[in-house]
């Protein structure tokens, strides 16, 4: 079997084990949060020996070539000598600066790093506070600010966006990112695109759709934002006032109860294929809840988008936390 | 002159990997066999199988197409499932302007790698 030091001291990995549970089990506390290799909170760094490939997919070249992998993916089959530590240096510090409701259940937390942290809008960052806690939120304003602003839903039970919405103003976190592929690649500014999401999915949606008007986009640009109910919209005027301002904008309001006249009654995926029956020219945003994320990426590409045209970020929800004996 | 080139080269392949997905989805017969799979993940693998058939550059192994389709046999996959596959290459490589005699080739390089999809020893 493959022999495992952590921070100098022997880690048995079980059978069919991955390397991040047999820290946890072992008492090591790795950040931690998606666990299917997204949020990349449990970044690690090989110091001798060579990283599992299928631990390092998603991760910047510059960190894979450095030996750094993520846990949560590796299944290590050679020996490996891993230090928790090193990723600490690759994190940015930041402040949280305001905290303000935009629906029933979901706030603006608006942040303010201590260093340089470039992104491209729609892209996601991982908060972690300082107990090590980790999740994944999408930026959902333009880089050029000294704020980074996230939307994040409120779950019942939910260990960082109760934290986020009880307030903490001044609070120190740290950030690790940016990562992610749904965003405004510019290139062909004729081209028509369809931004499509649910609930907080429209925060990436809406660094998407700032980014292509100010890059000067020309092609029609169409957003639709689907909600359970009217309660779950959010940026209702400001998407509207975009709309009336901006001859190429549209914005459709989707719910699947309750629609009031200028709101969409229907599920995302009917509604977008319903407007759009033929995609075959235009470049395909989406993002949400990955269930309906999967269902609209394969009907978008059936609709004739190409594979290549169809940007997608879905939202995973961290598992409710372990109960401790 | 490989027909990978004379079409293109990675450009068509990409482009025969869009058609041809678009029609394995589409397709009552084959589609279940499509169902909850990453599409990025499935794009790459098919785009690796696609440059193989049109004599492309290619690291092809029989064994990871053995790995990847064994958990489709307890769903019920067979020959015809495999014709379907050989059907629509042929469907896709003809719209992307490739003649019959090089469909027929790129066929017969597709039936080559039957037993690897389905497991069996080579007869």
């Amino acid at each position: 079997m493959a022999s495992l030091q952590c921070d100098g001291r022997s880690v048995e990995v079980g059978p069919g084990e991955s390397l991040l549970e047999a820290l946890l089990r072992a008492g090591v506390p790795l950040p931690h949060s998606c666990r299917v290799g997204a949020c990349q909170s449990c970044l690690v760094k090989a110091t001798a020996g060579t990283p599992p490939a299928e631990a390092q997919v998603g991760l910047r070249s510059s960190l894979a070539q450095q030996g750094y992998l993520l846990a949560c993916l590796a299944r290590p089959t050679t020996d490996l000598e891993i230090s928790t530590d090193a990723a600490a240096g690759l994190t940015v510090p930041a402040r949280v600066t305001s905290v303000v409701p935009l629906s029933a259940d979901v706030i603006r937390v608006m942040l303010a790093p201590a260093d340089a942290f470039p992104y491209r809008a729609g892209q996601y960052l991982t908060l972690l506070r300082e107990d090590g806690l980790a999740r994944s939120y999408s930026i959902a304003n333009l880089p050029g600010s000294e704020h980074l602003e996230l939307h994040v839903r409120v779950l019942p039970g939910g260990q960082m966006s109760q934290w986020l919405a009880s307030g903490p103003i001044g609070a120190s976190v740290s950030l690790r990112g940016p990562n992610g592929e749904c965003f405004y690649g510019g290139g062909e500014p004729d081209a028509p695109l369809v931004l499509a999401g649910t609930g907080t999915g429209l925060a990436p949606l809406w660094g998407i759709l700032n980014d292509a008007l100010l890059a000067g986009h020309l092609g029609p640009i169409h957003v639709l934002h689907g909600a359970r109910g009217p309660g779950g919209l959010y940026l209702v005027d400001e998407l509207t006032r975009l709309a009336t301002a901006n001859g190429n904008v549209a914005y459709s309001a989707c719910v699947l109860e309750g629609a009031s006249d200028e709101m969409t009654q229907g599920a995302l995926d009917d509604v977008l294929l319903k407007r759009f029956p033929n995609l075959a020219e235009h470049k395909v945003f989406l993002c949400g809840d990955p269930t309906l994320v999967q269902t609209m990426k394969r009907r978008a590409f059936l609709a004739g988008a190409r594979l290549a045209d169809i940007r997608s970020d879905a939202f995973v929800t961290a598992p409710p936390p372990q109960p401790t004996n | 002159m490989a027909l990978y080139d004379e079409l293109g080269g990675a450009a068509a392949v990409d482009k025969a990997v869009d058609i041809f997905y678009r029609r394995m989805l589409g397709d009552e017969r084959v589609a279940r066999f499509f169902e909850g799979v990453d599409m990025d993940k499935q794009a790459a693998k098919q785009k690796a199988f696609l440059t193989m058939v049109m004599g492309g550059p290619h690291n092809y192994t029989g064994k990871d197409m053995r790995t990847a389709h064994a958990p489709l046999l307890s769903k019920g996959l067979n020959d015809t499932h495999v014709d379907v596959v050989i059907e629509h290459l042929g469907g896709v490589l003809k719209e992307l302007g490739a003649s019959d005699a090089q469909i027929a080739q790129v066929a017969a390089l597709a039936n080559s790698v039957r037993d690897d999809v389905l497991s069996r020893s080579k007869a």
